[in-house]
């Protein structure tokens, strides 16, 4: 089985319009949106949910008054600023490490999981996926995105997929580590800007830490044909393949509004024929 | 006054907004606080001349294998599963650990102490009247939180704190916006727009904290963004028409009101509008 993760440092590049659209050309391929914070690749695909299962987040505390002394050893000791005077706990300060539980000589503390987010098991009109969505303002989105790729690969296996699509989300943290281990391939989508550039520089190290394939293509790349030379010569000097440079196109947007994959939606446009040559080329990767 | 500027979507122009605001108010002590560490993208279109810089470092456990007897309790008790005890030998997983001291506290054998470890940067300085301070993580370091409680620390009572927020809606966006007076929400006209700022809402409205909404690429997509905030009653505070020019001078890193100073105006009318939702 093989995996390839979409990613991008920059938010908004263009990471979930692409994948869409690779859904639709690699056919049958399992898809998995592991941006559970802000998860929209749903809204492209149109899943029906086959299966839902409950994320338990981290644990939060909750001190008993009648029994607690007001001693100040769980304020002393926790280094999260999460218990105030009063001795209650503030559930988006609290990490549920556990700490004021053990310091305490009344045994007052007592620690709850919490439901933090859920995850799906979904069919679309282009083969399965497997997406969930965090609770807003939760903790521990590396551990949903875990959970959501453990169940991706369970459903490849079974449904006997060799291929595995992962929408992964921005940054560099959390989140975007537990979804580029152990993939085969990662595809950096950036724009030639320059902080397109700059946090391209910042993820491609971090792919590189994780010894992944990089591979990159450049969205929007008219909008600044020097950058995207700068970054053309970046990836030259780097050995990184640049699969393809999507033009500017409004019809992105408009596919988007219409809640399809815009190679669906506009199967003649330029940006159909650039994503499916770079579809082509990570095929021959693969 | 401190107003951070969230989006659960990325991309839709935190920065742009952000920098575009602290540039417009001219007569203001400023202090530009940039929260999204694992890519911290302000300084560059901001240029301040570095006069701070310094690591950010946590505290991990560091294991006296002397004293210690694989008992397991500091591994058992460890939520973040940062430490693993085999029979001989304790391995501690830095990029694990949330510092939060429990191990030491208990250990029988008194065997764990903590030792720094050093999980990205704090870089700071001036740019005209506007202090800026930002966090770096350190690339492979997952933990971004305690980056942005270290660059929030640094916030000052009476400048006009601007701060620029990560983009999703987990932690590192709660420890950036939370205590702010006001947040400004960034969005596009799409459906991903109006999908990640229904999430964004309900984070501000969890922590209680009033907000208001820009739009940028206003002249995108379709109308449901002022759908969804008009019968939510969430305040419109500007809309910012797709440009090329814009996004031309983005690219470049050119604070795109030093180029088109008409809309200074606009932000200073932006930040006169935050004053009086915040007094109302």
């Amino acid at each position: 089985m093989k995996q390839i993760v979409v990613l991008s440092g920059k938010g908004g590049t263009g990471k979930t319009s692409l994948v869409a659209s690779f859904a639709v050309i690699a056919n049958n391929a399992v898809v998995v949106d592991c941006d559970v914070d802000a998860p929209d690749l749903h809204l492209l695909l149109q899943p029906s949910i086959l299966k839902v299962k409950d994320f338990y987040g981290p644990k939060l505390a909750f001190i008993d008054k009648e029994k607690c002394i007001k001693c100040g050893l769980c304020i002393e000791n926790c280094r999260f600023n999460a218990i105030n005077d009063d001795f209650e706990i503030d559930p988006f300060a609290c990490e549920g490490c556990g700490v004021c539980g053990a310091v305490c000589p009344q045994e007052a503390v007592t620690f709850t999981e919490q439901k933090a987010g859920k995850t799906f098991i979904s069919k679309t009109k282009y083969g399965l996926m497997v997406h969930a969505l965090l609770n807003p303002g939760q903790e521990n989105s590396g551990k949903l995105v875990t959970m959501t790729r453990l169940f991706a690969s369970v459903v490849a296996q079974e449904e006997k997929q060799p291929l595995i699509i992962i929408d992964g989300s921005p940054g560099i943290g959390c989140s975007v580590i537990a979804s580029v281990t152990n993939v085969d391939y990662a595809l950096m989508v950036t724009e030639p800007t320059e902080s397109g550039i700059h946090d391209l520089k910042r993820l491609l190290s971090l792919i590189k830490h994780f010894s992944i394939k990089p591979l990159v293509c450049i969205n929007k790349y008219d909008i600044n044909e020097e950058n995207t030379k700068k970054i053309e010569n970046l990836c030259a000097n780097e050995n990184i393949p640049v699969l393809g440079k999507i033009p500017f196109n409004p019809i992105v947007v408009e596919a988007m509004v219409n809640g399809k994959p815009v190679v669906e939606y506009s199967p003649e446009s330029n940006v159909t024929k650039e994503i499916n040559k770079i579809w082509s080329r990570i095929n021959l990767l693969l | 006054m401190i107003i951070s500027v969230a989006s659960g979507k990325g991309g839709t122009g935190k920065t742009l907004v952000s920098v575009s605001l602290a540039l417009s108010l001219k007569d203001t002590q400023i202090q530009f606080l940039d929260c999204d560490v694992e890519e911290p993208n302000a300084y560059l279109f901001l240029k301040p001349k570095i006069n701070i810089s310094r690591s950010v470092n946590v505290l991990v456990p560091r294991v006296n294998e002397v004293l210690c007897t694989h008992c397991k309790k500091c591994a058992e008790f460890c939520e973040y599963n940062a430490i693993l005890v085999s029979p001989k030998k304790v391995e501690i997983f830095s990029d694990l650990c949330h510092s939060c001291g429990g191990c030491a506290i208990v250990c029988p054998t008194n065997a764990i102490d903590e030792e720094e470890y050093r999980i990205g940067g704090l870089i700071g300085g001036k740019a005209g009247n506007i202090e800026v301070i930002y966090g770096e993580l350190e690339v492979s370091r997952p933990l971004a939180v305690p980056i942005i409680k270290e660059v929030k620390k640094h916030t000052s009572n009476g400048k006009v704190v601007i701060i620029d927020s990560p983009p999703g809606a987990s932690c590192p966006v709660i420890e950036a916006v939370k205590s702010s007076d006001f947040c400004i929400l960034v969005t596009e006209p799409t459906p991903f727009g109006l999908h990640d700022l229904t999430i964004a809402t309900e984070v501000l409205e969890q922590l209680k904290i009033p907000f208001g909404v820009v739009v940028n690429k206003s002249d995108l997509g379709d109308k449901k963004v002022w759908e969804f905030c008009s019968s939510k009653g969430i305040p419109i505070l500007l809309e910012i028409p797709y440009q090329r020019r814009i996004a031309e001078l983005y690219s470049k890193t050119i604070p795109f009101v030093e180029e088109m100073p008409e809309w200074k105006e606009k932000f200073q009318n932006l930040y006169i509008e935050i004053e009086r939702l915040i007094n109302k």
